[in-house]
């Protein structure tokens, strides 16, 4: 027992240097093996798929890059000897020179030159007042909802349109006063009144007082009589037509504006579909699942055709409106469905809570529901939109010359007709719509990620 | 005292009426009732005004005329340019369900596949996939179909110089010349044998959940079924003396003769549905078979169950679970994303009958309400099939 310390001699008193790890563990190699040739299948699997690789990749960047022509100033650059150019016969590849002529028309449509200078306006304001939106951390964020959601499409429907919009009277009848836009205001006056007047008198016999709901009301039609007035007035702006409107500008309209209009038409449909009134929930109910239940193109179809046909005789819409509409009711219903979803996941808690503290229905929406309902749904909205973006190539279908419809009409100019022209505008115009859904869906599930955390 | 005041509980409040939340529900109903009634009735109004003045007579009458144009596909239902119009919907529609039932075949392979492949374990196999979903699902459908349309199909050589696919016929800007199965006398036993193969497999697969209840042990109803379905029928084939024959095309001097004409719309549309909706499928299966708990496999695993047998009864039945609910709404967007037909000519309902049709009669209203009507009937049965299908599988919880 005595010797129990020379029985311990054998332990080390300093440590032994860590060894490297094994060479097929780390690095390139371990990495190689765990992940590409673990099992004999894989090995295969993974020898395949670089197999498929092999035959896509090198072509795709012959096509695309190397093969390709990048400079010429007709067809005869793209053509091949046997189409009365130079190039080999068994060529086929993109034909740039082409894409960078017709670069203006698939941005701006056939918008006249003197004023493209409004369209490019429009396009900074956008990127301006959304690129700080969409960063969390950036503040204003009321300020800039108000820009974007009211400012932006003011301006920019007077700068694409020229504003100056034509207003006549609608309540008078017109033996009392000719059709003339002071009639308009004098109308819209008169409606304002009478607005007022119904609050006030609903607000005195529910026992309210009336003072709070009547100067809302009133600033209400205040700024709608300013947004109206701006867009009325004649800012010395050469007015240009919507048929000449088109390209990848006239995409992001239809998709921006079929989004800021579905946004307000789809919470209140959520907000019906959720309503204990049998009457609203039914009809709300309806209306979304009709608009799910039918294609997109059948709703431009019935927009362009039908539409004129259920107004009053002397109104005419013209073909961009109504495709908008039919684009805003079709994408209302989806939106309605996201927000339901939204709102679905708040606990009840906060409805009760809500109630608890005596906030009415509205209040309650406004103040409690909504903003959070609508705060775990944006990456909903943003996919929403994504599908909205990609669906406005169905425009071209019945005529209008969105980016895609551009590119199609290109196709029927002589200059740069060669067996290569479809499938190169094809590729431009895939490549651009890849970056921004792609960009969008990123952003996205972004989003989810920081949301998710915040409840955590 | 202050308690006098209170209300006694026999005693209602006494509230203004507007101030009844009953009753201002039932104003606000009625007013919003009212204002639908009003704004139909004056679209139906403004119509019926619109329509005599251009001189066009309302109504379904111009379904039984002559449609007075031909069509270049349709599969099963005669057609010729002597038709009625209504001949023309029946066509269309079922040139609409063709597209759609095989473009749900091939997207439901493709989306399985790349599903599957995106949580493989192998780094080159699962990044292709994620590449494979990314540029599908980001890029609009109608401009695949253009790109396969325009810009793969009408590049392709002309019929002289057909490219000969062996076994699969010849492809030239024309279409696909493929092979064409011609039934002679006494197919149809063939085909009363492929059904009571199937409704064998049924009772089979009864009779093993039954058994398996009772005793624990498992019957291949799998491999049975398979055998009895293909079996049967190539027995029949050779009992009733092969009166199946193949015709195959042949290269002639003007091109390919004979086989089967596969339009070359109808290829690209079917490629680029499947393709497309494969991408947003593969997501869903994806999604699914992660959402089924770790620990289900180890339970398994613990239970002594293979990999493969993991995987095949717990796993899969577990994601289907999760998965079918978005599958039919992809399902349901192949259907209605068919209609992009109408952008290439394919004679789908939207081409022809909203299209064609609606060109040649101007009867916007009833023809536009009869295809849309169309495509939601077809949503809603879905669906409704889709809810009952769920609701008989879902967990059942306390």
């Amino acid at each position: 027992m005595s010797n129990t310390k020379n029985s311990i001699s054998f332990v080390r008193a300093e440590m032994v240097p860590e060894m490297a790890p094994p060479i097929n563990e780390s690095g390139v190699l371990g990495w190689m093996r765990k992940n590409l040739f673990s099992s004999i299948p894989n090995t295969i699997l993974t020898l395949l798929a670089l197999y498929i690789l092999y035959l896509i990749i090198p072509g795709m960047i012959q096509w695309v890059l190397t093969d390709a022509v990048w400079s010429g100033e007709s067809r005869l650059a793209c053509a091949t000897i046997a189409q009365g150019g130079e190039l080999p016969n068994d060529w086929k590849a993109a034909c740039w020179p082409y894409v960078g002529a017709y670069l203006k028309l698939f941005i701006y449509g056939r918008y006249p030159d003197a004023e493209l200078w409004r369209v490019n306006m429009v396009l900074i304001m956008f990127f301006v007042g959304l690129v700080p939106l969409l960063m969390p951390n950036v503040g204003f964020k009321r300020e800039n909802l108000v820009f974007m959601l009211v400012i932006f499409p003011i301006a920019s429907f007077v700068l694409l349109s020229g504003g100056n919009l034509d207003l006549n009277g609608f309540l008078l009848p017109d033996a009392i006063m000719g059709p003339s836009e002071f009639k308009f205001w004098v109308d819209f006056l008169i409606l304002s009144l009478i607005i007022c007047g119904v609050v006030w008198a609903y607000m005195n016999a529910t026992d309210t007082d009336p003072k709070q709901a009547v100067t809302i009301t009133a600033i209400t039609m205040a700024v709608l009589a300013v947004i109206l007035f701006v867009m009325s007035v004649d800012f010395g702006l050469e007015p240009v037509e919507t048929d000449r409107w088109g390209g990848f500008v006239m995409t992001l309209v239809i998709a921006v504006t079929g989004i800021v209009a579905a946004l307000p038409l789809g919470i209140l449909l959520a907000l019906g579909r959720r309503s204990d009134m049998p009457a609203v929930s039914l009809f709300s109910v309806i209306f979304i699942e009709f608009w799910r239940g039918v294609p997109l193109i059948t709703v431009l179809f019935m927009s362009s055709v039908m539409l004129p046909l259920f107004l009053p005789d002397g109104v005419t819409f013209d073909k961009l409106l109504r495709a908008l509409i039919g684009v805003a009711l079709f994408s209302s219903a989806y939106m309605a469905e996201v927000v339901r979803g939204g709102m679905q996941a708040i606990p009840k808690g906060q409805y009760e809570g809500a109630m608890a503290v005596g906030l009415n229905y509205w209040q309650s929406m406004r103040m409690i529901i909504l903003p959070q309902a609508l705060k775990i749904v944006i990456p909903g909205i943003v996919n929403t939109f994504i599908g909205l973006f990609k669906d406005t190539t169905l425009v071209s279908i019945i005529g209008l010359l969105d980016f895609l419809g551009i590119i199609n009409l290109s196709h029927s100019d002589s200059t740069w007709a060669t067996p290569v022209q479809a499938m190169t505008s094809y590729v431009f115009c895939a490549f651009i719509f890849f970056l921004f859904c792609f960009g969008m869906s990123r952003y996205s599930i972004y989003m989810e990620d920081r949301l998710n955390t915040s409840h955590r | 005292m202050a308690v006098t005041d209170m209300p006694s509980g026999d005693e209602k409040p006494k509230v203004k009426l507007l101030n009844d939340p009953k009753f201002r529900s039932m104003i606000f109903q009625a007013l919003l009732v009212v204002l639908l009634a009003w704004l139909v009735w004056s679209m139906i109004d403004n119509a019926a005004t619109n329509l005599q003045k251009a001189g066009i007579a309302s109504g379904f009458g111009f379904l039984s005329t002559a449609s007075g144009f031909g069509l270049n596909f349709s599969p099963f239902l005669e057609y010729t340019s002597s038709s009625s119009f209504m001949q023309v919907y029946w066509v269309g529609l079922q040139n609409t369900l063709v597209l759609a039932v095989i473009g749900i075949f091939f997207a439901t392979i493709i989306g399985f596949i790349m599903g599957i492949a995106r949580l493989s374990n192998n780094w080159v196999i699962s990044k292709i996939a994620y590449w494979y979903v990314e540029v599908m699902r980001n890029i609009p459908l109608l401009l695949q179909i253009f790109i396969w349309y325009k810009g793969v199909l009408a590049t392709l050589p002309t019929s002289k110089n057909s490219i000969d696919l062996g076994a699969l016929g010849f492809l030239n800007t024309k279409g696909l010349f493929a092979p064409q199965f011609i039934f002679g006398e006494g197919s149809g036993v063939m085909g009363w044998a492929l059904l009571i193969a199937i409704a064998v497999t049924f009772v089979i697969n009864g009779w093993a959940k039954k058994r398996q209840m009772a005793t624990g042990e498992r019957f291949p109803v799998f491999w049975t079924g398979l055998g009895l379905i293909i079996g049967l029928p190539i027995l029949m084939y050779f009992i009733m003396g092969q009166p199946v024959t193949t015709e195959y095309p042949t290269s002639g001097n003007f091109g390919p003769r004979g086989g089967m004409r596969v339009i070359p719309e109808f290829i690209a549309l079917i490629l680029a549905l499947s393709l497309y909706t494969a991408a947003f499928i593969a997501e869903i299966v994806r999604a699914g078979i992660l959402a089924v708990n770790r620990g289900q496999t180890e339970a398994s695993y613990a239970l002594g169950l293979r990999p493969g047998q993991t995987l095949r009864l717990n796993i899969i039945p577990q994601a289907m679970r999760v998965i079918i609910p978005p599958l039919t709404s992809q399902y349901l967007n192949l259907a209605k994303n068919s209609s992009l037909a109408v952008a290439i000519a394919y004679p789908d309902l939207t081409a022809v009958f909203a299209g064609t049709a609606l060109n040649q009669t101007g009867q916007a209203v009833e023809i536009i309400g009869m295809t849309m009507l169309t495509y939601l009937a077809i949503s809603l049965v879905t669906s409704l099939f889709m809810n009952w299908y769920n609701a008989k599988n879902s967990l059942v919880e306390r």
